[in-house]
């Protein structure tokens, strides 16, 4: 399950940004009649087709696992936190209608009409996205129901979909959608202008899809504070998993790295900020932050796992943060700079980074919840299914899946060195004569 | 509420028969006919691949938020075939899209073929073992009795893969129909004309064969539909459509087959509905799973209503449009 999803986020988030990225380079096409734009938004729409046909039936495959799996919680969580997958399956349907229309509606649609359902795409993409965020931060912060004598009562779907903790889970993630899917999108793009200096369709390409990324990962430091100082009041057992913070104190420390000892409950070779921890999560230098220690033993998240993961989820994210500053610096002041080969090296290694850190982020939420999986109702352990040997359904999905995802890494790799045939390049010279 | 719901289901399970059957049948035929047929199933699938798809969603959707119980029921008891469904879903769409979108057509494109194929045949049955693994009345919670009992006995007999294979032959049976619609040449017309024929052919032959073994293993299904005035209206009407049906093949009344193989379908399954329902699952104690004592709570149904009714008035439109766009629109 846990595999699939970490499959599947991947291709949701590439699913429900790029057709934005598309609909802009459609909308700078029908504004400035340049080709390249066009080109593009053809290009683009190819790889949108491939992933959400991919993202499609790796969403099927979750909307069974979860009863496949967790059957138990299934049975008494799919009337109370169902309500947002009801909405996404329809906002999923409409998404893959309007991609229908943009894939196979060239010239037999006006082209406004077009424009707007590659909108539509990305609209209900990222509605989807965001309703099953909804149904996933219902696990984190259970409402909607009374939990009496083990039987759950007074069941309210509503409540339940906007629990506390949907806004600041659904927006960081859309975010990092953004930013993982721009700084891939532009990488790629990147590494073709290394060898090419002067297409301008990989240079249009790279402008747009890093102008997208960089907007969001600098937007997204704030959203995570937010979070942060939720999960504070909320989940303090993940926040201190994440932090390493073994002890509560007033005033405490931010740790940074290191190594999280659970014998001695210390922190080895840790970078420790006074007072930071305190202000971030309170917004107050001297609040006090409960630690492991207030935590029972048998309720406590694996705390190295969760802490890493943390720790690499946040150094990327400032990384790429600082990256998109210098982006907006060179787009403002210093435009030539933009494609240098440096600055395209840079981008091209940041290709894989957001997705290791949105893996991080959500190893961070999952992990960080356990032993729970709704948190302090019902525990994770007595969700899993009755049937013995499931671990050869674990293994088989793992199977396909690692199979499907270098078939698909190597049909890009085709894709994308077909773009050349397809489009033949146009250089500033071959335009100009 | 509780109507609607059920209403939208059924019309979420019609269309996933008509038109995601069409998608598996179209692999099917691929199966048995080889290459000349990639083209025409391409043109006819492709622009509404998707859109097929995502009916199963709704159904599921709608299944695991209106009646969780049953949900839970099918995943634990029918782990296996379900697992097969999945793992065969997952392989035909991938392969169908890798297929397409792959520019460089050289050796891949052989296994490309054949995992369709092969997992659109796979699929299909297994989807009508599951079915039939509702009606056969097996499923047990006894959690003192076997591996086997519990989770294979349900599903592994003869009647459920004679369902299973019954159903693939209605899937193959639609997307002969379905291609034939969009075929132009003459030789193309009459190739899947007799292909839809001999398909109707042998459904008769499996689904007689399906009732035999209904009785040879007292599957309750049986009784309830000797019992019902309206599953014996419903089959008896479909069986009626099927020389009307063969006659239009025979004078190239294109159109006019679709919208009679929509209603033998929907014959058929109201057919079924009307014997089954309100039962969902039949178990082996007796305490059937029904549509009245697997629902959610009134809240949870309250807002699912909002949703759906939301979703119908949005999704029809739509789907319509694409439709109209992609194909009555001969450019």
């Amino acid at each position: 399950m846990a595999f699939s999803l970490g499959f599947h986020i991947i291709f949701s988030c590439i699913g429900m940004t790029i057709p934005f990225f598309m609909a802009y380079a459609e909308w700078k096409w029908l504004k400035t009649d340049n080709t390249v734009y066009k080109d593009l938004t053809k290009a683009w729409a190819k790889g949108i087709a491939i992933f959400f046909a991919v993202g499609a039936v790796s969403g099927t495959m979750l909307s069974f696992e979860l009863g496949l799996l967790w059957p138990e919680f299934m049975k008494h969580a799919g009337g109370i936190f169902g309500m947002p997958f009801s909405w996404e399956g329809t906002a999923f349907f409409i998404e893959a209608i309007a991609l229908g229309v943009f894939l196979y509606g060239w010239d037999k649609v006006p082209k406004w009409t077009h424009w707007f359902s590659g909108m539509v795409v990305g609209v209900s993409g990222l509605a989807s996205g965001v309703l099953v965020v909804a149904a996933n931060s219902w696990m984190n912060s259970p409402s909607g129901f009374d939990f009496i004598d083990g039987e759950y009562v007074n069941i309210d779907p509503l409540a339940a979909m906007f629990n506390d903790a949907w806004f600041s889970q659904a927006l960081h993630m859309s975010l990092a959608a953004f930013v993982a899917t721009g700084f891939a999108v532009a990488g790629l793009h990147g590494f073709y202008l290394l060898k090419n200096k002067d297409n301008e369709f990989h240079k249009a390409a790279f402008k747009i899809a890093l102008t997208f990324g960089a907007v969001a990962a600098i937007l997204i430091p704030i959203s995570g504070d937010h979070s942060a100082k939720d999960i504070a009041v909320r989940q303090p057992a993940k926040l201190a998993a994440m932090e390493a913070h073994y002890h509560t104190e007033k005033g405490a420390p931010l740790i940074i790295g290191g190594i999280p000892n659970s014998e001695t409950k210390t922190v080895d070779y840790a970078l420790r900020i006074p007072y930071a921890l305190s202000f971030l999560a309170h917004g107050d230098f001297d609040a006090e932050v409960i630690g492991l220690d207030q935590i029972p033993d048998d309720e406590e998240p694996p705390v190295i796992v969760v802490h890493f993961a943390f720790q690499i989820m946040v150094g990327i994210g400032s990384f790429l943060a600082l990256i998109s500053l210098i982006f907006f610096f060179f787009r403002w002041r210093k435009k030539e700079l933009i494609y240098h080969p440096l600055f395209l090296k840079i981008i091209t290694f940041c290709i894989p980074l957001g997705y290791i850190a949105l893996e991080a982020g959500w190893t961070v939420t999952e992990v960080g919840r356990q032993p729970w999986i709704i948190y302090k109702v019902m525990r994770t352990a007595d969700a899993v299914t009755p049937m013995p040997g499931i671990q050869y359904s674990f293994y088989i999905t793992l199977f396909v899946y690692s199979f499907l995802s270098v078939v698909l890494v190597w049909l890009m790799k085709r894709q994308i060195s077909a773009v050349h045939v397809d489009y033949p390049i146009v250089t500033n010279q071959e335009k100009t004569d | 509420m509780l109507e609607f719901i059920v209403l939208v289901l059924s019309i979420a399970f019609f269309f996933y028969t008509l038109l995601g059957g069409a998608d598996f049948g179209a692999g099917i035929i691929e199966l048995f006919t080889g290459n000349k047929s990639i083209r025409p199933i391409y043109k006819a699938i492709a622009p509404v691949w998707e859109v097929n798809h995502m009916w199963l969603i709704l159904a599921i959707v709608i299944i695991f938020n209106g009646f969780p119980a049953i949900f839970a029921q099918m995943s634990v008891s029918l782990h296996i075939p379900l697992f097969i469904i999945l793992m065969g879903i997952v392989l035909r769409g991938t392969a169908f899209t890798f297929r397409h979108y792959d520019t460089h057509i050289d050796g891949t494109h052989v296994y490309y073929h054949w995992i369709f194929r092969i997992s659109s045949l796979v699929t299909a049955v297994f989807l009508g073992v599951t079915l039939g693994a509702m009606m056969y009345g097996r499923i047990d919670n006894d959690p003192t009795s076997t591996f086997y009992l519990q989770f294979i006995a349900p599903w592994f007999n003869y009647f459920c893969f004679a369902v299973g294979i019954f159903v693939a032959l209605i899937f193959a049976y639609i997307a002969s129909i379905f291609i034939l619609g969009e075929a132009i040449e003459e030789k193309q017309v009459r190739f899947y004309g007799i292909l839809a024929k001999r398909f109707s052919m042998i459904m008769i032959v499996v689904g007689s064969v399906v009732l035999f073994l209904a009785y040879v293993y007292e599957v309750p299904f049986l009784a309830l539909a000797l019992s019902s005035p309206i599953s014996w209206v419903a089959f008896a009407g479909a069986t009626i459509l099927l020389p009307l049906i063969w006659r239009d093949i025979n004078n190239n009344r294109l159109q006019r087959i679709r919208v009679f193989v929509a209603a033998q379908i929907g014959l058929i399954m109201l057919g079924w509905a009307a014997a089954q329902i309100p039962i969902l699952i039949h178990m082996k104690d007796g305490n059937h799973l029904t549509l009245y004592n697997s629902v959610a709570p009134d809240a949870t149904l309250y807002y699912l209503t909002i949703a759906l009714v939301v979703g119908t008035l949005s999704i029809f439109p739509s789907i319509y449009y694409l439709f109209k766009v992609v194909k009555f629109n001969p450019k």
